[in-house]
C-alpha cells in the first residue's frame, strides 16, 4: 500500500513537471527550435532509442561512470581506513586534503587532456576526482568515530593489525563510510557529464553538446532528461543495496 | 602467595595542571575460584581498579599480579565483560561467540561446537544465527558472557554489567552468573555500586570509599550459596554493609523545633 501511494506521487509529480512545461511552452514568445516542446522532446528521445544511439551513449558512459566511481571508492576508503587510524599522518595530509577539495574537478580538465587525451580516460578521472574526496573524509571521520569499546574487546581477545583493521575497523566504520559511498554517487553523476562534455566524443556528456552544436534542442532536452532518469535509478538502486548490506551488517544501530 | 595481588596501587591521571587520583595505596589478595564484589559509590576508583587488574589502563604506582605476573596488558586469559556488551554488531550470536576462538587459531568446526556449547549454556540456544541488535539488553549481556566463557579463561572481570538492565533482568542474571561461577570454577571480580547485588553474589565484597578511591575493609559474606533476599541473615549483612559506609544513623534523630 504504501509503495502504491509512493508510485502515485512520483507519476503525479511528474505529471505536473510536464504540464508546467507545457504551459510555459505555450505562453512563451521562443521559436520553437529553442525551447521544444514536450511532445517534440519526446520525439527526440523515441528517435533516440529507435535508431540506437542513446543507448550507445548511455552504454559508454556507464562503463566510464562505473570504472571512475567504483576505483574512487576503492581507494578513498583504503586511503581513509589508513589515514583513520595513522591519525598523526592525516594531520600532515589534512591540509593538502583541504586545499585541493574546494577545487572543481572540471578546472583540472585542460591537464587531463593535455596528459590523457581525448576518450574515456578524462571523463574517467573526473569522476575519480569527484568521489574520492567525500568518500575519504567520511572513511576518515567514521575511523576515528569508532567506539572505542570495539577496540578494548580487540585488546582482550589478542586481535592486532592488520587482522583489527578488516576484523574490527572496517566493518565497525562501514555504516559512516556508506554514507560517504551514497553521497559520492550523486557528485560523481554530476560530473559524468561535464567530463564528457570536454574531453570525449561519445557519452551522454557528448550528445548535450553535439545537440547543441546541431540546434537540436529537442534532443538536448531528451538527453537532460535521461541523464535525470538515470541518477535517480542509480541513487535507487545503491539506497537498495545499502539496505542489503546493512541487513546483513545486523541492522541499524538503535 | 594469592592468585591476584594488589600491592600498594595507585592510579593517577594528568587533568589539566593538577592530578587526578582516581584510587591509591590498595593492597588486595584474591585468591582462586572467589567471587568478589568491589562495591562503592561513583568515584572510588572500582572501574579504574577493574581496568588496572584487566591490564586496559595500567597502575601508576605499587603493582598488580596475577598468578605472581605483573600485569602490563590485557590477556586473553582474564576476560572484562563490559556494561554495554561490547558485541560487534555486524557478527551474528555466533560469530560473536567466536571471536576469541578465532584468536587462538582454533579450527572452524571446533570453534562451532564450543560456541554452541556456551551459547546453550547461557539459554540462547535458538539465537545462534540471530544479530546483537535484535536481541534486548539481557540476551546481549549474555552473549558477552559466552563469548568469555567460551575462551575459557581463568578470570572473568566484570564492569558493571548489568547496569543498564531492568530490574527483573537484573536478578535473573545474577543468579545465572551465580550458577556458571560454580559450574565452570571461574574466578570472578565484579564491579558494582548496589549493595544488595554485591551481597547477593559475592564471596568477599571489597568496599571503597571515594575521593580518593581507598580500600575501606574486605567483608567476607557467609551466607552459603543459596541466598535470599529477603531472610533475616540477607538484610543483617546489608544493613551492615550501609554501615560500613556510614549510611544507616545510629539513632532516630530527634527533631526539635
Amino acid at each position: 500500500m504504501k509503495k502504491l501511494i509512493s508510485v502515485r506521487n512520483v507519476i503525479i509529480s511528474f505529471a505536473v513537471l510536464i504540464l508546467l512545461w507545457q504551459v510555459l511552452f505555450s505562453i512563451s514568445h521562443f521559436n520553437e527550435a529553442l525551447f521544444p516542446s514536450p511532445l517534440k522532446a519526446f520525439r527526440a528521445l523515441l528517435e533516440m532509442l529507435a535508431d540506437g544511439s542513446l543507448f550507445r551513449h548511455i552504454g559508454t558512459s556507464m562503463y566510464r561512470f562505473s570504472a571512475g566511481y567504483i576505483s574512487s571508492i576503492v581507494t578513498a576508503v583504503l586511503l581513509g581506513l589508513v589515514l583513520g587510524w595513522f591519525t598523526k599522518a592525516f594531520q600532515y595530509v589534512n591540509p593538502v586534503i583541504q586545499l585541493l577539495r574546494p577545487i572543481s574537478p572540471t578546472a583540472w580538465m585542460p591537464f587531463i587532456v593535455l596528459w590523457f587525451g581525448i576518450g574515456d580516460i578524462p571523463a574517467i578521472v573526473i569522476i575519480f576526482i569527484a568521489g574520492f574526496f567525500p568518500v575519504l573524509l567520511s572513511t576518515v571521520g567514521a575511523v576515528s568515530n569508532i567506539d572505542p569499546i570495539y577496540f578494548k574487546v580487540s585488546r582482550n581477545f589478542g586481535i592486532r593489525q592488520p587482522e583489527l583493521m578488516w576484523k574490527v575497523i572496517f566493518p565497525a566504520a562501514f555504516p559512516q563510510i556508506a554514507n560517504g559511498i551514497h553521497l559520492a554517487l550523486g557528485t560523481s553523476w554530476i560530473f559524468l557529464v561535464a567530463g564528457e562534455m570536454v574531453g570525449a566524443q561519445s557519452g551522454l556528456g557528448y550528445l548535450i553538446i553535439d545537440a547543441r552544436n546541431n540546434l537540436r534542442t529537442d534532443i538536448l532536452f531528451a538527453t537532460i532528461i535521461i541523464i535525470g532518469i538515470i541518477g535517480l535509478l542509480l541513487d535507487g538502486l545503491l539506497k537498495l543495496l545499502e539496505k542489503q548490506i546493512m541487513k546483513a551488517w545486523g541492522g541499524e544501530s538503535k | 602467595m594469592s592468585f591476584i595481588e594488589v600491592r600498594e596501587a595507585s592510579k593517577t591521571f594528568p587533568q589539566g595542571d593538577k592530578i587526578f587520583t582516581a584510587f591509591e595505596h590498595i593492597s588486595l589478595n584474591i585468591e582462586k575460584g572467589d567471587f568478589i564484589c568491589l562495591l562503592g559509590p561513583s568515584g572510588c576508583g572500582k572501574s579504574t581498579l577493574l581496568n588496572a587488574m584487566a591490564g586496559f589502563d595500567l597502575v601508576t604506582e605499587g603493582s598488580i599480579l596475577i598468578d605472581g605476573e605483573e600485569v602490563k596488558a590485557p590477556s586473553v586469559k582474564y576476560v572484562t565483560i563490559f556494561q554495554n556488551y561490547g558485541l560487534l554488531p555486524w557478527r551474528s550470536v555466533q560469530k560473536n561467540v567466536e571471536l576469541g576462538l578465532e584468536q587462538k587459531k582454533i579450527p572452524k568446526e571446533q570453534r562451532a561446537e564450543i560456541a554452541e556449547k556456551y551459547i546453550d549454556l547461557v539459554g540462547l540456544s535458538g539465537f545462534r544465527k540471530v544479530h546483537p541488535r535484535q536481541l534486548s539488553g539481557g540476551m546481549q549481556q549474555r552473549v558477552a558472557i559466552a563469548r568469555a566463557l567460551a575462551v575459557d579463561p581463568e578470570i572473568i572481570f566484570m564492569d558493571e554489567p548489568f547496569g543498564a538492565l531492568d530490574a527483573i533482568t537484573r536478578m535473573k542474571l545474577q543468579d545465572d552468573i551465580l550458577k556458571i561461577s560454580r559450574e565452570e570454577k571461574k574466578t570472578i571480580i565484579f564491579v558494582t555500586h548496589d549493595i544488595e547485588e554485591a551481597v547477593y553474589l559475592a564471596d568477599k565484597i571489597v568496599i571503597l570509599t571515594p575521593n580518593p578511591g581507598r580500600l575501606k575493609c574486605v567483608y567476607e559474606v557467609t551466607l552459603g550459596q543459596h541466598r535470599d533476599r529477603t531472610s533475616g541473615d540477607f538484610l543483617h549483612v546489608r544493613d551492615k554493609i550501609f554501615q560500613l559506609f556510614n549510611m544507616k544513623p545510629e539513632e532516630e534523630i530527634e527533631y526539635i523545633i
